[in-house]
């Protein structure tokens, strides 16, 4: 069988996949990120084998040489689809491991925004522009889940 | 000779399978890893003298031709980043093992330390010597995967919250340059190096230049160059000492490694200079503005590590010889600084149980072998005449001078700036942590190992020798600043015959 090559399908099908991931990425839970980067990398992967010539299988003395498709391309999306089993393998246990911490897998805030809003809080502009000692804030202390989040305690 | 060139990847992966299979026997795993980094640093020099002399050496891995096969390349600018950063990651892996990486709670489990940082050392080595853009690819995703474990063990809360973010942003960051090269091989048919340098002027150049902010942004993610860095200060400091020590010196640096290779071999002309320059301009700032807020050590040290990255941008940018002589430069320096840094950071959490400026004072009375480590090395990161990090510095600065206009004018105010905030950043922390009364709490009167003082010791003194060794190390990076520039002689080496 020959390919036809790129049309506009495939590249709406590339756009379907990434646009997906991406929205699925700005989520704040992890498994949802995690299915963020499944799409995209599928989505990136249709983007490389299309981006090479079309034709029958590359393989020498079933196809004529001249009407092979580009191996490289399929060579190439082998190893970026090895590589993502093997983040996306990485990313389930990260979720799994903050889900059994902490009862959920959200990516926290940044250390400086829970900073900023602790003190908006407590109504302090920043102690630290009158000259004076900031208040005792350890990122340990700050790891802390805030009340509320914790949906349920981990099996251990 | 050229059957060297494969040898600084090969080296640490096989170490890597051997330590695997040693897990449960610490001392012999220890020895396989210092003896396949030693070989790595021993063949790295070699490299480089060979690369100084005669110039690029090239290996065609199966003997596949040029364009068609995968090409390993050490010229000097990949050579010298070789050299460096196989003497750093192994001054950095006798400090663990000083460290007793795993023998006590908060450290890393033994047996998968050694591995995982082997792997690491072979996905920057990858890097540093891949000829085509798929291969430089998987050299980037091995050095992630092994930091994603680094940045992550023994899974503590801290460690895993803050290990999340760096994950993401990273894997997002592998997927833009996964596009990058997707397009690339799309619109030209070819991957290697040399050969899309003579591809890449036919395109259109609209193409062009959409191809190279891809690379670029995608390379940016790793370097951390400013607005995209928010995910470095954050995830950095929690990880071990070692492991904080060798990310900050070494995996950005990569990141800018790969700009440099990038912009000056597929992309000449600097289509790209003034927005390089802006964005330099505003790392340096924004990145020393965030350590002067820090109370922390290793944060402090983290946010000065964003704000240093645009200095070598500050260099790319410029695109002209000297500028490139001094952004090479300030890599060779700034890899050694900030690990050292760190290292130090690391000493002075062992000694006191931690990094926090307002409780620590007084440690200068109490270790003044550690405050002598940390004030020569604070000092030629702030770029204190004679250190290196000075000599760096005026180089970058001359050759923006040298430039002239408003842009490049500013960039030198800026970079001047930032040095003398660096000074005060350096000189607080120093003042904070090592003089006022002593309050020093946690196991003060444990003594230090030796080994973890060793290591620090002979990093603090390797960024000496680079100021003793400047001339010399001045001559590498001008020759491979101009072949860079040229471009003929790496496209030469790797094709032979002229591009086909």
């Amino acid at each position: 069988m020959t390919g036809t090559g790129a049309n506009l399908v495939s590249f709406l099908a590339i756009g379907i996949l990434v646009g997906c991931g991406v929205t699925l990425l700005l989520e704040r839970s992890l498994s949802r990120v995690l299915l963020g980067v499944i799409l995209i990398s599928n989505g990136i992967n249709l983007l490389i084998i299309f981006g090479g010539r079309p034709g029958g299988a590359p393989v020498a003395g079933v196809t004529d040489p001249a009407a092979m498709s580009d191996a490289l391309p399929q060579a190439m999306v082998l190893t970026a689809i090895v590589i993502t089993f093997g983040f996306t393998a990485f990313l389930l246990a990260i979720s799994y491991r903050s889900w059994y911490l902490d009862g959920d897998d959200e990516v926290p805030d940044d250390i400086e925004d829970q900073r900023i809003k602790q003190r908006a809080a407590r109504k302090e502009v920043s102690t630290v522009d009158f000259g004076e000692e900031p208040p005792e804030l350890d990122p340990e202390q700050l790891d802390a889940p805030a009340p509320g989040r914790r949906r349920g305690e981990g099996p251990g | 000779m050229s059957a060297l060139v494969p040898l600084p990847v090969l080296l640490p992966l096989l170490g890597a399978a051997l330590t695997l299979l040693l897990a449960n026997r610490p001392l012999p795993q220890r020895m396989v890893s210092v003896g396949s980094l030693s070989a790595t640093l021993l063949v790295s020099v070699l490299l480089l003298m060979r690369a100084y002399q005669h110039g690029p050496l090239v290996v065609q891995i199966g003997a596949w031709p040029a364009p068609v096969g995968i090409v390993l390349v050490a010229d000097q600018l990949a050579a010298l980043m070789l050299v460096v950063s196989s003497a750093v990651t192994l001054c950095v892996l006798l400090y663990s093992i000083g460290q007793g990486q795993g023998e006590t709670g908060e450290s890393a489990p033994l047996a998968i330390f050694h591995p995982t940082y082997l792997v690491l050392t072979a996905g920057v080595t990858n890097a540093f010597l891949a000829g085509d853009l798929f291969n430089l690819y998987v050299g980037f995703e091995m050095l992630l995967a092994a930091s994603f474990v680094l940045i992550t063990l023994n899974g503590t809360r801290l460690r895993i919250r803050t290990g999340s973010t760096y994950v993401v942003v990273n894997v997002l960051a592998s997927m833009i340059f996964l596009i990058a090269v997707g397009l690339v091989y799309a619109a030209t048919g070819t991957l290697n190096l040399a050969h899309l340098a003579a591809r890449l002027d036919a395109l259109p150049d609209g193409v062009r230049l959409s191809l190279q902010l891809m690379l670029l942004l995608a390379f940016g993610i790793k370097a951390a160059v400013f607005p995209l860095s928010a995910w470095l200060p954050d995830s950095y400091p929690t990880a071990p000492a070692p492991v904080t020590a060798v990310f900050a010196g070494l995996l950005t640096k990569v990141g800018v490694y790969a700009i440099i290779r990038t912009q000056t071999l597929l992309f000449p002309g600097g289509q790209a200079g003034t927005l390089l320059l802006v964005v330099a301009g505003l790392t340096m700032l924004v990145g020393i503005l965030g350590a002067v807020a820090q109370s922390d050590m290793k944060r402090l040290f983290s946010f000065t590590l964003v704000s240093h990255i645009g200095y070598m941008i500050f260099g790319v940018g410029l695109s002209t010889v000297a500028g490139l002589v001094g952004a090479i430069f300030y890599v060779v320096h700034h890899i050694t600084i900030q690990t050292t840094l760190f290292l130090v950071a690391g000493l002075v959490e062992q000694r006191t149980g931690s990094t926090d400026l307002r409780r620590l004072g007084g440690l200068a009375r109490v270790a003044p072998l550690l405050g002598l480590l940390f004030f020569v090395s604070a000092m030629n990161l702030a770029g204190i005449p004679p250190f290196s990090g000075f000599l760096g510095k005026l180089g970058l600065l001359q050759a923006g001078a040298a430039v002239g206009g408003a842009l490049p004018w500013t960039l030198v105010a800026v970079g001047t700036i930032t040095s003398l905030l660096t000074l005060y950043v350096a000189s607080r922390a120093w003042s904070m942590a090592f003089w006022r009364v002593p309050c020093v709490t946690g196991n003060s009167n444990a003594p230090l190992p030796m080994l973890t003082v060793g290591a620090t010791t002979a990093l603090v003194v390797l960024g000496v020798a680079l100021t003793v060794a400047a001339g010399p190390l001045f001559d590498v990076t001008t020759g491979a600043a101009v072949d860079l520039r040229e471009r003929t002689p790496y496209i030469h080496a790797v094709l032979p015959g002229g591009p086909p």
